[in-house]
């Protein structure tokens, strides 16, 4: 198994706690700065989603390397509601929080690949990649 | 831990330098704090400086957005300064458009941009 590390999502400080875990993994990685942006921003906001949307979950960030390549998975995972639509909240300016949140799609752009696997009344798991280029 | 943001106050000018990473009650707190420090010195113009942020989410841009509309509301012009090369990558990336509002490369253009807009 790869490495992994994780922070489970509770409170508004969880959130700036996993977005600084993400941080100093991509920079560990060896992504460049506007990668490790790009990675602490898509962290901030799906951690902030479990935060808003399921009250409590995980984000956990591995490293991975594959074909030679280097990179890393972000693994947000909750217990939540689930998603009904995940076509709808894929749309963009799409918000059921009053406009919190520039939403998945935003997320997507930032990283190379993006899935989502939600089940009502059981929850949702999203996995964002980003290689190093 | 809630570590409050310093305003200063220049002339008839508001100068605010965000030096590290804010959490969303920092974010709050200090939208609350300008507000008010506006209302109490009359200040007609504001420069935030975002010159060591290295990144910004949505609800960051949400909370500097309306602190922008709400000075507006209250006559007072904000320019925002320094936001770096990642910054303005991933927040177009992440389809976030701070429009209408006035920014400058560093706080010196900042503040010359401000003097320029408030002698109109």
């Amino acid at each position: 198994m790869n490495y992994r590390s994780s922070v489970e999502i509770l409170t508004e400080w969880d959130i700036v706690a996993a977005r600084q875990l993400g941080r100093n993994e991509a920079k560990e990685v060896g992504f460049g700065t506007v990668d490790q942006a790009r990675i602490t921003t898509a962290i901030s906001e799906l951690a902030r989603n479990i935060y808003l949307y399921a009250g409590k979950g995980k984000i956990e960030i591995e490293r991975i390397l594959e074909g030679g390549s280097f990179g890393i998975i972000i693994i947000a995972s909750d217990e939540g509601p689930g998603i009904p639509d995940v076509r709808k909240v894929m749309e963009d300016g799409f918000s059921t929080s009053g406009g919190l949140g520039a939403g998945m799609p935003g997320v997507k752009r930032l990283m190379d690949d993006f899935k989502i696997e939600t089940v009502i009344g059981e929850g949702t798991v999203i996995k964002a990649t980003k290689w190093i280029r | 831990m809630n570590l409050r943001i310093p305003i200063l106050k220049l002339k008839d000018c508001l100068i605010v330098s965000i030096q590290w990473e804010l959490d969303d009650q920092t974010a709050l707190q200090f939208q609350e704090d300008l507000l008010t420090k506006m209302h109490e010195t009359s200040a007609r113009g504001v420069v935030i400086d975002l010159t060591p942020i290295d990144f910004i989410d949505s609800f960051i841009a949400k909370v500097l957005g309306d602190v922008i509309s709400m000075s507006g509301l209250m006559g007072a012009q904000v320019v925002i300064t320094g936001i770096q090369p990642a910054v303005a990558i991933t927040l177009i990336e992440l389809g976030i458009r701070l429009e209408n509002v006035m920014t400058a490369l560093d706080l010196e253009n900042g503040l010359e941009k401000l003097q320029r807009e408030l002698e109109d």
